[in-house]
């Protein structure tokens, strides 16, 4: 149902790790440790500047994948990966995108499942890796059938 | 402070166990991360889901889980993060956050982590490969 879009990468888009954005995350997360919030400590640890946790990578915009069509509603996050070159760095800028890296169907105990595997991608503006994302995004048969229409 | 590089093989971090969940942790979390998905804020839209009511982002748990390695950024930095979403977190659950090292290697901690509930199920899992700076 979605093999066509296999392959297909959203164009980047400019981010900035802002400061703001770093500490509303933290505290949502119950993890407003100085490393990502005291500016004062950010200039003395080994990054001379505060840092952002690693789960921080959702708030960015990753631009749009044509012909990937998702519902907003009923989807289920099986699973999720990232992996990190370096942290981020409060301030800096990044260009991230995307790209359906897979997706298969398998009948499962609910009928026929849509697997969708989603990676993101994060880098400097030379286009060296920052982090990666992985998400495998599961599609129940009601679900598929709402898009089928 | 260089407490990981202390720890051994089959040795644990210091449990963390949350304040019951609550729809503010929620809503905080939603308007933090940009996810709206009203599953995990409004009733309604989560009992039409066919839910028994709001439940957390699994994202919200897995952030959490994180923060056993905050204290540990000057040692090194969590360069890889896997988790499966295993069960539902409800509002009220209690929830206890857990790191175990596996194995270590010269530059690597390679780290089983867990979230559990107040029944000991575990809600999400996954592993953490924490690299050590030189």
């Amino acid at each position: 149902m979605l093999a066509h879009v296999i392959g297909k990468k959203s164009k980047p888009v400019k981010n900035v790790v802002e400061r703001g954005a770093v500490k509303k995350f933290a505290e949502s997360i119950g993890d407003l440790h100085p490393i990502f919030t005291c500016e004062e400590t950010g200039k003395q640890s080994m990054y001379n500047n505060n840092i952002a946790p690693p789960t921080f990578p959702r708030v960015f915009d990753y631009g749009t994948i044509e012909e990937l069509e998702l519902p907003a509603k009923g989807l289920i996050h099986g699973e999720e990966t990232f992996h990190y070159e370096r942290p981020l760095i409060v301030g800096e800028e990044i260009n991230c995108y995307a790209e359906v890296k897979d997706y298969y169907e398998r009948k499962g105990k609910s009928g026929e499942m849509g697997f969708l595997l989603l990676k993101r991608y994060g880098e400097d503006l030379e286009g060296n890796l920052i982090f990666t994302e992985e998400q495998v995004v599961i599609i129940t048969e009601a679900v598929r059938k709402e898009m089928m229409v | 402070m260089n407490q990981l590089t202390l720890l051994e093989a089959g040795e644990s971090l210091e449990n963390v166990t949350l304040s019951p969940v609550s729809r503010l942790d929620l809503i905080k979390y939603a308007g933090a991360s940009g996810d709206y998905n009203p599953i995990h804020t409004i009733d309604e839209e989560a009992i039409k889901a066919g839910l028994p009511g709001i439940i957390a982002h699994g994202m919200w748990t897995m952030g959490n889980l994180a923060k056993l390695f905050t204290p540990y950024y000057e040692e090194g930095f969590i360069q890889d993060y896997k988790i499966r979403f295993q069960g539902m977190v409800r509002l009220d659950d209690v929830i206890t956050l857990q790191a175990t090292l596996a194995n270590k290697t010269d530059q690597h901690l390679h780290f089983d982590v867990a979230a559990s509930n107040q029944e000991g199920k575990d809600v999400i899992k996954g592993t953490v490969v924490f690299s050590q700076y030189e």
